[in-house]
C-alpha cells in the first residue's frame, strides 16, 4: 500500500487549533451523585463522553457520564475568597449541644 | 478444527500490533488513550483464542508459542489488518472495516458449539459494539469535515477497499467449520456489515466503491510484504530471550 501521506508526524509537527476543553463527572454507582473527575479535550459533546469513557471509566469506576463544557462553569473568584470563605462563624457548626448519653446515632 | 478460530485470533492480534504503534502518537491524548484501550480489547480477544486453538489443536501449544513462534505463512489473517498504519485515516478506515466484521461476527459467535469460544465471543461482543461506534464516529467527523480531511479519507478508502471482503469470502475450511457449528460462514456476515458500512459512509459523505476483485489469501497464509516486518518487530524479545518471565 502506498503511504500517500508519508511517515506520520508528532503532535508537535501538526499545529492545530485546540479542541474545546469539557469537565467531567463520573457517577461511580446507581444512587450516588456525580463527581468531577477532570477534565479533557473533544470537538463537541458526543465525543466528549465518547473520551470521558475511555480516559476516566477503563476500569469499571462509574455507571454514569456528565461531560459540561468548562467555559459554562461560573466559578468563585479567588479575591472573593475572605469574603466568601474566610468568614470565622462558628455558632453555624452545631458543636453547643449536650447529646444525652441516652440519644444514638447524631 | 482449529484452522476458523485461528483465523480470527490471527487477524485480532496482527491489527493490535498496528494499533499500539499509535502509543503516543495519536492526533490526541484522548485519541491515544481510545486507541490504547481498543488495542487491549482486541488483544485480550486474541490471546482468548489463541489459548483456545492451543487446547484444541493439542500439541501443546500455548497462546505464546502461537503468537511469537510462528512465521508469516503461519499466520491466517486477513491482509486488512496488516496493512501499515498510513496517516490517521488510513488507520480509521482500516479500523472501521474490521470493526464492522467483528461487531457482527462476535454476536453470531456466541452461538458457537464450542462453549468455550461461545464464552469468549459474549464479552467480545460488547467490545466490538463499542469499537465500531467508534471508529464509525472517526469516519463520519473525517468523511463529513473538512476538504483536507475529505480527501484522505478518500485515498485511504481507495487504498484499503481492495482489502474489505476478505474477511466474507468463504473455503472449503470455513464451511466445515460452520457446519459443525463452531463458527457462522463468513459469507453470512456480509449482509450485517455492508448495512452498518453504508449508513456510516452515507453520513460520512464518502462514497462506497465499486465492487473490486478482493484481495485474498491471507486466510491461507499469503501474505503481503508487510506482515514480515510486523512480526520481526512483534517477535524478537520473545525469540532472543525465550522462555524469559518478568
Amino acid at each position: 500500500m502506498r503511504t500517500r501521506s508519508g511517515p506520520v508526524p508528532s503532535p508537535a509537527e501538526q499545529p492545530r487549533e485546540a479542541w474545546p476543553l469539557w469537565e467531567v463527572f463520573v457517577r461511580s454507582r446507581a444512587g450516588l451523585s456525580h463527581q468531577h473527575v477532570g477534565s479533557l479535550h473533544a470537538v463537541d459533546a458526543d465525543m466528549a463522553v465518547e473520551n470521558a469513557r475511555d480516559v476516566y471509566t477503563r476500569r469499571g469506576e462509574g455507571a454514569s457520564l456528565w461531560v459540561v463544557p468548562a467555559d459554562a462553569i461560573t466559578a468563585s473568584d479567588p479575591q472573593d475568597s475572605s469574603a466568601f470563605f474566610g468568614l470565622d462563624e462558628e455558632f453555624r457548626h452545631p458543636n453547643h449541644y449536650v447529646v444525652p448519653d441516652e440519644v444514638h446515632g447524631i | 478444527m482449529s484452522e476458523p478460530l485461528l483465523r480470527i485470533a490471527d487477524s485480532c492480534l496482527v491489527l493490535t500490533q498496528r494499533l499500539t504503534a499509535w502509543c503516543g502518537h495519536a492526533p490526541a491524548l484522548e485519541e491515544d488513550i481510545a486507541l490504547a484501550n481498543v488495542a487491549l480489547d482486541v488483544l485480550g480477544h486474541a490471546r482468548a483464542l489463541l489459548t483456545r486453538v492451543g487446547e484444541l489443536e493439542g500439541a501443546g501449544r500455548e497462546e505464546d508459542d502461537l503468537a511469537y513462534l510462528r512465521d508469516a505463512g503461519e499466520f491466517r489473517n486477513q491482509l486488512l489488518v496488516e496493512q501499515p498504519n498510513g496517516d490517521f485515516a488510513h488507520t480509521v478506515v482500516r479500523q472501521f472495516l474490521f470493526d464492522t466484521w467483528s461487531a457482527t461476527l462476535w454476536p453470531a459467535l456466541t452461538s458457537s458449539t464450542d462453549e468455550v469460544v461461545a464464552g469468549i465471543a459474549g464479552k467480545a461482543a460488547k467490545e466490538a459494539a463499542y469499537h465500531v461506534r467508534h471508529s464509525g464516529g472517526w469516519v463520519i467527523r473525517l468523511g463529513d469535515g473538512t476538504q483536507e480531511s475529505h480527501a484522505r479519507m478518500l485515498a485511504a478508502v481507495e487504498d484499503l477497499w481492495p482489502y474489505a471482503g476478505e474477511a466474507y469470502l468463504d473455503d472449503a475450511v470455513d464451511v466445515e467449520a460452520a457446519e459443525a457449528g463452531l463458527v457462522p460462514l463468513p459469507s453470512s456476515l456480509a449482509g450485517a456489515a455492508r448495512f452498518r458500512l453504508e449508513q456510516v459512509f452515507a453520513e460520512a459523505t464518502l462514497p462506497i466503491p465499486p465492487e473490486p476483485y478482493w484481495q485474498r489469501g491471507g486466510r491461507q497464509g499469503q501474505h503481503t510484504e508487510h506482515l514480515t516486518y510486523l512480526l520481526a518487530d512483534m517477535q524478537v524479545v520473545h525469540r532472543a530471550h525465550p522462555g524469559a518471565t518478568w
